[in-house]
């Protein structure tokens, strides 16, 4: 028996010993167990030999060609761990402490309390309504029982406009149109009307660091029968205990507003001082927050509703005042002022 | 308006109730009261009456004298004096060694070389007026060492109302008024006011009076000579003093004292001047000058108190200075009158001149007041000034009557109203405390309102739960929710589709909102040589910058960038608000929300930062609505806009708004180096597009098949133009198509698109999908793209 398998073989052995890239490897295994490899080429020489032999020698080379893959394949798996623990070798660390890129947007302040309030009345089954800027006289006053000599008419509060329409001195003015938009609901079908009306609205003033003549309100009422002066401190409480996270006081002074009888000035408590009195509240210990009501029968009769058969409450929020006390924004200028070093501090809610 | 607690307690007995928690009460049913309550002379102490026995003129000293002055005690006082009033005999507000004025404490001290053992106080260092000119001159006759305090009232709680809330009360513009308040929230009686009885004059000749102006509701007067009396009495000065008015002369001082305490303003003429009293206004303006000295120009509107035909007074605002009460009248007319209000107020503000007298007026005044405060004037008058004697009979005019109202209602009105369970007893004593007249039977009530809060005030039964209620205090309410059934709430889709599109701008694409107004910004729009488009315009506009209405952001947006581009090489800012686009075919103005982005960038190119802006668009309609975009280039119509590239954006086939590129007029003026891209949307048009919803498609289970094409598109040639070629030639299996690659050379614009094909239902053939990309070839050599 010839020698050549041992020989190549051990030539084998050496060469995978060798190798250090799957290219090369790759080679390799052609050159032995390819059509024309060496393996290959031994088992082709059989011919010659007689059947006993070639039993044997078939049965040697076989299992050298067995070997062969097995060892390449071994050496595949080696190659590859190697390559791995090169690449992470390579990988650099990464310094995280540098500052990282905050590219961000933001919401007007405006925006993100009325947002924070509207969720809450949202909650209680309240609709967020919304409402013209340029409105007319009869929407603005006449409607919300604002007689023809009432003062909030002079020239001086009013922004006219030269066809005879106005811009709305208040939320009020969109009282008419949401009772007419729900009545027959609400007779028909016994569905109370419940919205608020955020909006904004313009007085013609001098503006000064707490006078702007555009601002935010947030109106809202409830219209039912049955619903009573109780109710309506029950919902002030609630509701301003949500939005300000906290457990509101409420107190009540009478207040007088055309569009509700009887009228009142609500007050909260100090959140500052906690009711002990501070600069904040005037040393008060409360202070003076929205206008509320029960609306006033002529304004529900000129919604055509019946205010013998129904009742409700009304109230007036300033949003604008709402986000300088959230905030502690000094200037009110500044919200309306379009300056991005004020306002991109408004990332989003906070709450 | 300031008032006084020893005031009111003329009219209620207070004893045994702490008055200041009554005051916070008041603040709570009635009228807002200032935080700041003040203690009249709980700072004043050890202050007697004593009698200058001796003056001497100090040796070194041109103004001090060296007094002695009896204080009540044994000894005489040796005192070291400045004022120029000194004199033997006189009475003076002697401050002991031991006394507190304010701050200061009184002790022996030697002034000028000689020991003073005590101080002659001012009627300003006692704080009972501003006049520091000598010391206190005392008239009265009272031993000496007298406390001051027992002989003059110098102790008072003061309080301040807020005259904003008093608006609706006319009632409450006097102290009598307030009264009334105090005694219901203190379950006291009220007592009546002592007044003259002027029935006693009946038979004399009645002043010579006619109203001749509806604007005059009630004319009142009476004649009255040989007032003496020339200083009103002390006690009196001081409360008209702690109300915030001068004292000025007994006359004067006695019509305010009227004023303040009935709400009721009065004025005297000197008879000589107004003997024929006419109430008219004039045909022809004229100047007028009133008792202050000023010139005041008065128009047809206003009306006058006139002596025949010469104005004599401004009704329910002032006096002449012709027809003023001076040192040698002898007989005065003493007006009391009341006047429409709505004229009161606006003659305010046409005279720019408001006095207490129009801001009383202005609140609708009881014109049943006017006799009894006349009753009430004569009353004071003639217990300060005995000789006073009466030289006319009341004249009266009534021109306008406002009728008697009546009110009816039940319990369970109320009980409704208010929510909680209140007696019929309770609501009974209330009103009644209140001048209601109220009778009830069963449960129903009858009431009938009084003269002085049915001017205006209290007109139905709304009302009435006001004063129930107020009076029996919120503070004291049970409070509970309402038992309305609950239904669902629908969203409104502008403000989803607002908030959706706030959060996308935020969140995704770092913009910043903001707000702004919504008139042009004349100056800053000038600046950036945007002039401001004719527009509705405000009537009344404080300042020219702000008189026309815009009629689109992106001006503003603009203007809002000029001023932010320190802020940061490159921002967007976005805003949703309003614009007026001229008026409706009503004359109304046609108002729209709109969205409004403007980007600005020093580093991208315009191309770039306009893709931008234009995937923005795209990403919101598509998140919100599930629907794509379209364009079409038109024309510029702004100044600020470039007239290029300035395409309408449609949704849904309709015209939703523009977006385009800043003129480089105007581009330039903001930032010589950067670009600046916009876009406005209508956000109506844009909420009412209905949103498609998701269709799912089943994934195919068989491999697809790409094909990419590379094609050189010629110019004027858009890709929507590519598009058409292929959109009918899919035979349900072209899935899409893309742009994977784009190539630009000087001469060609090319670019690699992508088609993919699939079939849920088979393993597609070559052929199939040849023959379909051999059309699609086909059809875009028609349109002159050719294969690279």
């Amino acid at each position: 028996m010839d020698n050549r398998i041992d020989l190549l073989r051990e030539k084998i052995q050496q060469k995978l010993g060798e190798v250090t890239d799957l290219a090369e490897l790759d080679k390799l295994r052609v050159s032995y167990l390819g059509k024309k490899g060496s393996v290959t080429a031994l088992l082709k020489g059989m011919k010659d030999l007689s059947n006993d032999e070639r039993k044997t020698f078939g049965a040697e080379v076989n299992k050298l060609k067995a070997n062969t893959a097995e060892l390449i394949e071994r050496k595949i798996e080696e190659l590859n761990e190697k390559a791995i623990e090169a690449e992470i070798k390579r990988m650099p660390v990464f310094d995280v402490t540098t500052p990282p890129e905050l590219t961000r947007g933001s919401y007007h302040p405006v925006t993100l309390s009325q947002r924070q309030c509207e969720s809450v009345f949202k909650s209680m089954g309240f609709t967020v309504e919304d409402y013209a800027e340029v409105v007319t006289d009869y929407e603005c006053f006449e409607a919300v029982n604002i007689p023809k000599h009432h003062p909030a008419r002079d020239m001086q509060d009013t922004y006219y406009l030269e066809n005879g329409q106005l811009l709305k001195t208040q939320t009020s003015a969109a009282q008419n149109a949401i009772l007419r938009k729900y009545r027959k609901n609400l007779v028909e079908n016994g569905v109370p009307i419940k919205a608020i009306f955020p909006g904004r609205c313009f007085r013609n003033e001098a503006t000064d660091a707490c006078h702007e003549n555009t601002f935010f309100q947030m109106e809202g009422m409830m219209v039912d029968k049955g619903i009573s002066i109780s109710n309506l401190i029950y919902f002030m409480k609630t509701m301003l205990s949500e939005v300000f996270q906290r457990d509101i006081k409420v107190r009540l002074r009478p207040g007088f507003f055309p569009f509700v009888e009887p009228g009142f000035e609500l007050d909260i408590n100090c959140e500052i001082c906690g009711g002990e009195g501070c600069p904040s509240c005037k040393h008060s210990g409360w202070l003076e927050l929205c206008p509320c009501g029960m609306i006033h029968p002529n304004v529900l009769r000129e919604g055509g509703v019946d205010p013998d058969t129904y009742t409700g409450f009304a109230f007036g929020l300033g949003l604008t005042r709402l986000v300088m006390m959230k905030y502690s924004v000094k200037d009110i200028r500044d919200l309306n002022s379009g300056n991005l070093k004020a306002l991109s501090q408004f990332t989003d809610d906070d709450n | 308006m300031f008032l006084s607690m020893n005031w009111i307690s003329d009219f209620v007995d207070f004893t045994g109730l702490d008055k200041v928690k009554l005051i916070h009460r008041f603040s709570l049913s009635t009228a807002e009261v200032e935080n700041e309550i003040f203690f009249k002379g709980a700072d004043i102490s050890g202050v007697v009456v004593a009698e200058i026995k001796s003056v001497e003129n100090h040796p070194d000293s041109k103004k001090l004298h060296l007094l002695q002055v009896d204080a009540g005690e044994p000894e005489l006082t040796d005192v070291v004096c400045g004022a120029p009033n000194v004199r033997v005999g006189m009475k003076t507000a002697f401050a002991k060694v031991g006394a507190k004025l304010g701050e200061i404490e009184i002790a022996p001290r030697p002034l000028a070389g000689h020991m003073s053992y005590g101080m002659c106080c001012s009627e300003s260092e006692l704080g009972i007026s501003d006049d520091h000119s000598g010391i206190m001159d005392i008239t009265e006759d009272v031993p000496n060492g007298t406390d001051i305090k027992e002989l003059y009232a110098i102790d008072d709680i003061i309080f301040e109302v807020d005259n904003k809330s008093l608006t609706n009360r006319p009632d409450l513009w006097g102290h009598y008024g307030i009264a009334r308040e105090f005694a219901a929230l203190a379950d006291r009686p009220l007592k009546a006011l002592d007044t003259a009885d002027l029935t006693a004059y009946d038979a004399l000749q009645k002043v010579d009076m006619k109203i001749e102006d509806p604007l005059c509701q009630r004319y009142s007067c009476l004649q009255m000579e040989n007032i003496t009396r020339s200083v009103s009495p002390v006690n009196m000065r001081i409360r008209l003093f702690y109300c915030g008015m001068r004292g000025i002369n007994f006359l004067a001082d006695l019509t305010n004292y009227l004023m303040l305490e009935m709400g009721q303003p009065m004025h005297a003429f000197d008879s000589r001047k107004v003997g024929k009293i006419r109430i008219k206004r004039f045909a022809q303006p004229f100047e007028f000058q009133t008792l202050d000295g000023v010139e005041r120009h008065i128009d047809e509107n206003t009306l006058m108190i006139c002596n025949d035909n010469t104005p004599v007074a401004i009704a329910g605002i002032m006096g002449g200075l012709d027809s003023e009460i001076v040192e040698d009248t002898t007989t005065l007319t003493l007006e009391s009158a009341t006047f429409d209000a709505a004229s009161v107020r606006k003659s305010t503000v046409r005279l720019a001149h408001r006095t207490d007298a129009s801001m009383r007026y202005e609140k609708s005044l009881d014109p049943e007041m006017t006799v009894p405060a006349i009753a009430r004037f004569l009353y004071l008058l003639m217990k300060y000034d005995r000789d006073v004697k009466v030289v006319s009979a009341l004249t009266d005019a009534y021109a306008f009557r406002y009728p008697q109202i009546n009110l009816t209602f039940d319990k369970a009105f109320v009980d409704r109203y208010t929510g909680i369970e209140m007696d019929n007893d309770t609501m009974v004593k209330t009103l009644t405390s209140l001048g209601f007249t109220v009778t009830l039977n069963d449960s129903a009530f009858d009431v009938t309102v009084p003269s002085w809060r049915a001017t205006k005030d209290v007109t139905m039964n709304a009302d009435i739960i006001e004063e129930i209620t107020r009076i029996y205090g919120y503070d004291n309410f049970e409070i509970h929710t309402t038992r309305s059934p609950l239904y669902p709430v629908r969203e409104d889709v502008v403000k989803n589709n607002e908030d959706r599109i706030k959060d996308l701008l935020v969140k995704r694409y770092s913009l910043h909102e903001v707000h702004s107004y919504i008139w042009a910004y004349a100056d800053e729009q000038k600046a950036l040589g945007i002039p401001v488009e004719e527009n509705v315009k405000l009537l009344n506009a404080t300042n020219p910058n702000m008189e026309t209405l815009r009629s689109s952001m992106i001006p503003t947006q603009l203007c809002q960038i000029n001023s932010n581009v320190g802020y940061a090489p490159e921002f967007g800012i976005f805003e949703i608000g309003r614009v007026v686009e001229g008026l409706d075919e009503n004359g109304l103005c046609a108002e729209h929300k709109k969205l409004a982005v403007t980007l600005y960038s020093k580093e991208k190119d315009v191309r770039t930062l306009y893709f931008e802006l234009r995937d923005m668009l795209a990403v919101l309609t598509d998140d919100i609505k599930h629907k794509p975009l379209s364009y079409q280039a038109v024309q510029a119509q702004h100044s600020y806009e470039h007239p290029v590239n300035l395409n309408a954006v449609f949704l849904d086939g309709k015209k939703i708004g523009t977006m385009g590129v800043v003129h480089p007029t105007v581009g330039k003026k903001i930032d010589k180096k950067s670009s600046i891209v916009f876009a406005e949307l209508d956000m109506s048009e844009f909420a009412a597009v209905t949103n498609d919803s998701v269709s799912y498609k089943e994934p195919s289970k068989f491999p697809p098949m790409d094909y990419d094409i590379s094609v050189i598109v010629p110019a004027g040639v858009f890709y929507a133009d590519l598009v058409c070629c292929w959109k009918d030639e899919g035979k349900g299996i072209l899935r899409g198509a893309r742009i994977v690659d784009t190539y630009d050379t000087e001469a060609f614009h090319s670019i690699a698109i992508r088609f993919e094909f699939s079939s849920p239902e088979r393993t597609l053939s070559s052929a199939e999908v040849q023959e379909i990309m051999d059309r699609i070839i086909d059809n875009l050599n028609k349109i002159n793209v050719a294969l690279r």
